[in-house]
């Protein structure tokens, strides 16, 4: 029997942002603006080579030559980002030695996000990584990996410990040029994390990163990089949280995947920045660039549960450019009240065999708009390239609006390419069926969205689906109109 | 166990329920039969709590509660289940699962501790043997891609499981083969005690010699216009509604 439905009945009294706390600890931050001083603050603060610091300078000059996007879904007031704080680390940066030296404070704040460490190390099974604002704060099961040749750490250290690897594959995936927030994160990230995996090892258990942001007007841009090299194996979890805040934050992340031949790596994402209030005020805005590639016989998958943030600009794509690499993507994105959601991936086949699935589960409630956007590239020597796309979209109202742009690009002729698409409306019959045999509104829609996401939520690793299905619910109480 | 007193209800201005009387004790079996439109399906929906309809008259004691100042969750956890008429479809929800979620429910507003995912397993094997509904039903999604003879009798499987004091089976009969309809009526005897009653609504008194009921009421716009024993079945049977309705309308 599965571990979904009845496991989230407890949890589910919180109607309000569960994580919006504000962890008091001084900070060390920088002042308000951008410009080259503060880019040359950032990387003196982080001790950088000097090829990173001018990696930045070149990153800084491209991105003030481009314009923000415009042609996605969704309607914001643009950030002026002269007003936001580019760096901020919690004060006491010194490594801990130990688990007991971290900050009192600091294992509060993880606690209420539910990822207590003490808890954590005593569980086995998951390594955390946790960045609050823009540092990396504390790694466990470090030296266990460590034993394996993994390096898992933030990505500060792996600037400092791996110079050589982080040189050789940052911005092979995302150029900085790529696009606007690709190249406004490539100047002035601040923190992330690294994992690299060496040949043939399967990494026993599953890497993860908390990402928070705590600090008022500050915007939080973290730089990702997993490398798993030939033959090995990797399972990254990533989970967001930020406080609750009137004004707007920025997060623009850039996450980059490299999947040697026979490698595979898993990526899933449960995103629950702070969405705003009920009325659309504040709330983060996630402008995110994440793309991986593959070569030969290389297998990616990203799984998304995107339940948080006031805009989200998001699409996880894979550059199938071995022959027979796959690219998976499963996608539930849950927008309520006045959230707004554009998300969706890009799937480029450039090598023969080469075969994409594209799962997508759009649920949109309140005032919301929740858009699909995908790309499906075949390029002229991708022999035999396949593609399957499914993209549902749930509407819990009658003020939601749903929208599908599957864009398909085929130049080769042996493609076979299949494109599903469907739009319901959340059933009252449904509901007073569950109703009728004495299960409540709330618990009703959770079971009924739960099974309605269920392909995605199975892709996810245990701990996190049963996660991503309570936030599923809290998410969407209340909702159905 | 129900007493429904002048309930008169109506849907989209449309007055379909139009002074309904009726009793039902514990341990009782009532057929209700009436010709298509009379508004049994209405009756069961209304009993149940189906938010569509507007009760403008009349009361409903169920045990000692007013029925119709209840939630519909909370009639359900009062013991009230209702056999739909068209199974509703859950894709991607596990019938265990919503069975699961749905008695727990029910313990819970009655103050008891959850059931064991063991205890509850073997609950599922006992009740499933007794509408013999096969073992790989119970795990599929609610009733998605069941054929129609299979919801019917998924139906009864949850009525098993949930044990309720009245149970309302709206044409639990139409679409069962021969063999099904002996094995839900079977089913139904045997959860039958002195403690619950069952309201089954039928066009056809085939079922009523599987289902033996105290009482036969026939249902005619609105109202229930005439009562009697299992025999009445029988002459609805060979002589149709017509002179019922003559019946009615003449008075
Ligand atoms: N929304 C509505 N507006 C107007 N009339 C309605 C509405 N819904 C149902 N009705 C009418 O209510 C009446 C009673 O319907 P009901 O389903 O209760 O009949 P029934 O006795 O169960 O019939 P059957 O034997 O065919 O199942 C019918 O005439 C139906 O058309
Ligand atoms: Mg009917």
């Amino acid at each position: 029997m599965g571990y979904t439905e009845n496991e989230l009945a407890k949890d589910l009294e919180n109607q309000e942002y569960k994580f919006g706390f504000v962890t008091n600890i001084a900070s060390d931050k920088a002042p308000k603006g951008l410009n080259e001083d503060i880019i040359r603050f950032i990387s003196s603060k982080k001790n950088e080579p000097e090829w990173l610091l001018e990696h930045r300078l070149k990153a800084f000059s491209i991105w003030k030559e481009m314009t923000e996007p415009e042609w996605a879904h969704v309607h914001y007031e643009k950030p002026n980002f002269q007003d936001i704080t580019y760096y901020s680390a919690p004060k006491q940066t010194k490594k801990y030695e130990s688990w007991d030296d971290v900050d009192p404070e600091l294992k509060e704040t993880m606690a209420k996000l539910g990822i207590s460490m003490e808890e954590q190390q005593r569980l086995t099974g998951v390594a955390v990584d946790f960045v609050m604002d823009s540092v990396s704060v504390a790694t466990s099961f470090k030296s266990k990996l460590k034993e394996l040749g993994i390096i898992f750490c933030s990505f500060s250290e792996a600037v400092q410990e791996y110079p050589d690897l982080v040189k050789k594959h940052m911005g092979t995936v995302v150029p900085v040029t790529d696009n606007f927030y690709a190249a406004l994160n490539s100047a002035v990230f601040t923190d992330g994390s690294f994992c690299y995996i060496p040949k043939g090892v399967r990494c026993p258990m599953e890497l993860s990163t908390y990402f928070r942001i705590n600090e008022g007007g500050t915007g939080q841009f973290e730089r990702t990089l997993v490398v798993a090299d030939e033959g090995s194996y990797v399972s990254y979890l990533e989970g967001c949280t930020a406080p609750q805040r009137d004004e707007n934050q920025l997060h623009a992340a850039v996450v980059e995947l490299i999947a040697l031949d026979n490698a595979e790596i898993k990526y899933s994402t449960v995103q629950n920045w702070y969405p705003g209030d009920k009325e659309g005020k504040g709330g983060v805005f996630n402008f995110v660039t994440k793309r991986g590639i593959c070569e030969k016989n290389a297998k990616i998958s990203w799984t998304q549960v995107e339940t948080g943030s006031a805009v989200t600009w998001k699409y996880p794509s894979c550059i199938l450019k071995g022959d027979h690499s796959i690219g998976e993507f499963y996608s539930v994105a849950v927008t309520n009240n006045f959230q707004q959601a554009d998300t969706g991936t890009k799937m480029i086949h450039l090598g023969k065999h080469t075969k994409s699935t594209i799962i997508s589960k759009g649920i949109s409630a309140g005032k919301s708009q929740n858009s699909y956007r995908g790309l499906v590239q075949i390029h002229k020597n991708a022999e035999h390239a396949r593609n399957f796309s499914q993209c549902d979209s749930l509407l819990m109202t009658d003020e939601c609006g749903a929208h599908t742009f599957p864009y398909i690009e085929c130049k080769n002729s042996t493609a076979k390419i299949e494109h599903e698409a469907t739009t319901s409306k959340i059933g009252e019959d449904q509901i007073f069926y569950c109703l009728q045999r004495g299960i409540s509104e709330e618990k009703a829609i959770s079971l009924i969205v739960n099974g309605y996401c269920k392909e995605v939520l199975n892709q996810l690793p245990m701990e996190f689906a049963v996660e991503a299905q309570k936030l599923l619910a809290i998410s969407l109480e209340g909702s159905v109109g | 166990m129900i007493t429904i007193n002048n309930l008169h209800a109506s849907i989209d201005g449309k007055e379909i329920l139009k002074g309904l009387n009726l009793e039902v004790k514990a341990g009782e079996v009532h057929a209700i039969m009436g010709p298509n439109g009379a508004g049994k399906s209405t009756l069961a929906s209304v009993l149940a709590g189906r938010e569509e309809y507007e009760i403008t008259d009349g009361s409903v004691d169920f045990d000692g509660k007013d029925l119709l100042e209840l939630s519909t969750e909370d009639r359900a956890r009062e013991g009230l289940f209702l056999a739909f008429q068209y199974p509703v479809e859950i894709p991607g929800v596990s019938n265990v699962n919503f069975l699961r979620t749905a008695l727990n429910e029910i313990r819970e507003y009655k103050g008891e501790e959850s059931i064991s995912a063991k205890d509850f397993m073997a609950m599922v094997r006992e009740k499933s043997a007794i509408v013999e509904l096969d073992a790989k039903l119970a795990s599929r999604s609610v009733n998605e891609g069941f054929s129609g003879g299979e919801k019917k009798r998924n139906e009864i499987f949850q009525m098993a499981m949930l044990e309720p004091k009245l149970a309302i089976l709206d044409e639990t009969d139409s679409g069962l083969d021969i063999d099904a309809l002996r094995i839900v009526a079977n089913g139904v005897n045997t959860l039958k005690s002195k403690d619950n009653a069952t309201i089954v609504i039928t066009h056809y008194q085939r079922l009523l010699d599987y289902i033996v009921p105290d009482f036969v009421h026939v249902l005619y716009n609105g109202r229930i216009v005439k009562s009697g024993t299992k025999e009445l079945a029988l002459e609805l049977e060979e002589k149709g509604y017509d002179w019922i309705k003559a019946e009615v309308d003449a008075h």
